[in-house]
């Protein structure tokens, strides 16, 4: 039996009162790619940031390789290295060229030489059709640019999973598809992943896993997607993939 | 208007002007300095010295230049605090400049959305070094128009510096007034020397804005 | 402990003068705020027209008043305006005009930066509605530019208050005057009497513009 890569047990989250995970338990392994939908406020993102520790959390713990991620911990840093993180948007940094948003972590938190991490970059930039606009600031980037750029980011540092938060919610239509095509080169090419996303057609194309979430836990959990998009079995799911009909 | 007095009024209001400048821009160093500490202590809610911080601010802000500077002039000798009118002058200002520069840098730090700091620890950064590479930065530059904003104002509060007997440009010119009566010549000098002053920072200013708003940092 | 001489405050009448100096501060930077709202209201408005002459005029107004420090506008109003024109300025409305002139650019300028932070859409969309100009101003976008601009212009007054300092340089009697005043009439008894008058002058400036600040800072972020 294959080890899981990522191992979530009992987590638990709450604001105040307000519970957003409840008793919360996910295995993702290697090479796998595992899909989270649900409607809004549903704790999917949240979900996402416990896993990276941007939250703190009220009970349960996060493993990578069988090794806490915590925030507290002395080796988060170590740890967050492992685990690729893209968001909805305005995440890269306005003050730094292209080429400078992705090197940063790379030179400063890996130290690594610059020469090798610049040809590493360059070679992914060059597979996201963007080598050319390596020094321009992001500002003179569209949306979708800006998250292709933001995912080169992320995989220059040689993460283990990848976790992927609405990252074409912010997006123009005509710029969703540019986004998704780099993702489904990244499954294909065996990375691992979670994505968030309220792309079902995109969902339903790369999932390996689908999980569908509600209030804070999860409802619906199925190896094989398309069957879950054609017949979902609870009416919680039922009803949430209705809203996504016009008839 | 007497242009040939006005001519030999010149080399005095020269001296002014250097005097001016110089306690002036020691005191905008000054502020500085003091802001971009106090505005870090603020932003990463240092116990104690942000309370210490708080009131500082609070105390320069909300009282007059001139009475901070009749205080530590006048004031501060009588409990053995001697200090020169210069110093007195630069240390005034400072300590004014200081608050408000403590402000606008403070804003700029909270302007940078959180999702900056997210990303970069995503990216395995540490606190020091999100801060160092990635939200400093970006709080500087966005600043920068505030920053010359202050500068404007705490070079023009140096006409405050008279009432402490230091030689600047207002002592200058009420000192002629006093002694030869020329009022219009003296006033319009004082005028036309604060202009050369200014005018260049506020030139200035107005073109760094200008360049940034077209930079516009942002997504 | 030495002696600060703060007693010398509670001889006779000295800290009632001291107070009554404190309103004459006060009182010109109400009249100077007074005017400087209401014209500054008007201005505002002028500056977002689309006269380019008239932009400039204004502009021009406005960066004089940002460089020049308010002590030389004082002198110049009160020693230099009388001696050119001949006529007869009491050293309040001296004040008073200089404080306005200054006060106006300021709140003009506010007055434009809060207008034009209103989104077009804003105007487009009273429009579409079918309102009028006046309609769409007043209706619209003065309500929502009014919220914008209540803790921008407190903050006016605590600045006016702060430079009403500057009046005693030409003769008015204020509260920084009578402190040295008392200072000087009892330098033989109490010398130390400079640290202890002048340490609640700074005090009652305090008291004053720290509420009024406060109030500005609460009302921004309410309204924000």
């Amino acid at each position: 039996m294959e080890q899981a890569l990522l191992k979530i047990n009992h987590l638990h989250k709450t604001y105040g009162d307000q519970v957003i995970l409840k008793d919360f338990n996910l295995e993702v392994n290697k090479g796998e790619v595992v899909v989270i939908i649900g409607p809004s406020g549903c704790g999917k993102s949240t979900l996402l940031r416990c896993i990276n520790a941007l939250e703190d959390i009220q009970g349960g713990e996060v493993l990578l390789d069988n090794e806490p991620v915590r925030k507290e911990n002395k080796n988060i840093s170590k740890m967050r290295q492992k685990i690729g993180m893209v968001f909805q948007s305005y995440d890269l940094f306005p003050h730094k060229t292209i080429l400078e948003n992705i090197l940063l972590a790379p030179l400063k938190v890996q130290k690594r030489n610059r020469a090798e991490a610049e040809k590493e970059a360059l070679e992914l930039l060059t597979k996201v059709g963007l080598a050319d606009r390596r020094d321009d600031y992001p500002r003179q980037l569209s949306g979708g640019q800006k998250q292709r750029v933001a995912i080169v980011r992320a995989l220059c540092m040689h993460p283990e999973i990848l976790l992927l938060d609405e990252i074409t919610a912010a997006l123009d239509p005509e710029m969703v598809r540019e986004v998704l095509e780099v993702v489904l080169s990244l499954a294909r090419a065996g990375s691992t992943m979670l994505i968030v996303t309220h792309e079902m057609a995109f969902a339903k194309a790369i999932a390996d896993r689908i999980l569908f979430l509600d209030n804070g836990e999860i409802v619906e959990e199925s190896n094989q997607p398309k069957d879950f998009f054609k017949q979902p079995v609870t009416d919680r799911a039922k009803a949430f993939l209705k809203t996504f009909d016009y008839e | 208007m007497d242009w040939d007095t006005m001519i030999s009024y010149l080399p005095l209001y020269k001296d002014a002007l250097l005097l001016t400048l110089k306690t002036g821009w020691q005191g905008v160093l000054l502020a500085f300095m003091i802001g971009v500490l106090c505005a870090v202590i603020t932003h990463l809610k240092v116990p104690v010295l942000r309370q210490i911080t708080g009131i500082y601010i609070e105390l320069f802000r909300n009282t007059p230049l001139l009475v901070q500077l009749f205080f530590l002039y006048f004031a501060l000798p009588k409990i053995g605090i001697r200090i020169s009118a210069q110093l007195c002058g630069s240390l005034g200002l400072g300590l004014l400049g200081g608050a408000y520069m403590t402000e606008t840098f403070r804003s700029g730090l909270e302007n940078i959305a959180p999702i900056q700091s997210a990303s970069a620890q995503s990216l395995g950064m540490n606190g020091l070094q999100t801060f160092r590479y990635v939200i400093l930065p970006q709080a500087v530059s966005s600043s920068v128009p505030g920053l010359l904003a202050n500068v404007i104002f705490l070079l023009k509060e140096t006409s405050v510096f008279s009432t402490i007997s230091l030689m600047d440009l207002m002592f200058t010119a009420k000192d002629l007034i006093g002694m030869y009566a020329k009022t219009i010549e003296c006033l319009t000098l004082l005028v036309i020397f604060y202009l050369i002053m200014l005018l260049p920072v506020s030139i200035l200013g107005s073109i760094i804005e200008r360049r940034l708003r077209h930079a516009e940092f942002g997504n | 402990m030495p002696n600060l001489g703060i007693d010398v405050l509670f001889k006779g009448t000295n800290f009632l003068r001291l107070l009554e100096g404190l309103w004459v501060a006060v009182r010109i930077s109400l009249i100077s705020v007074a005017i400087s709202i209401a014209l500054g209201l008007v201005m505002g408005m002028l500056m977002t027209s689309k006269n380019k002459i008239l932009k400039m005029i204004l502009r021009l107004y406005l960066e004089i008043v940002r460089i020049m420090p308010q002590m030389v506008l004082l002198f110049v109003v009160y020693f230099g305006t009388t001696r050119v024109f001949g006529w007869n300025l009491s050293a309040e409305y001296s004040a008073i005009i200089v404080f306005s002139f200054w006060g106006v650019a300021e709140m003009g300028d506010l007055v434009r930066g809060a207008l034009i932070s209103i989104p077009k859409i804003q105007y487009e969309s009273a429009q579409a509605l079918g309102m009028t100009q006046p309609m769409t101003y007043l209706y619209v976008i003065l309500p929502q530019a009014v919220r914008r601009l209540i803790p921008l212009s407190i903050n006016l007054i605590t600045r006016m208050i702060k430079t009403t300092s500057l009046v005693m340089m030409i003769g008015i009697v204020e509260v920084l005057k009578v402190a040295q005043q008392i200072i000087e009439a009892n330098r033989r008894t109490s010398p130390n009497a400079v640290f202890g008058v002048f340490a609640v002058v700074f005090l009652l400036y305090f008291l004053i513009c720290w509420p009024i600040s406060k109030l500005a800072g609460y009302l921004e972020k309410r309204w924000a």
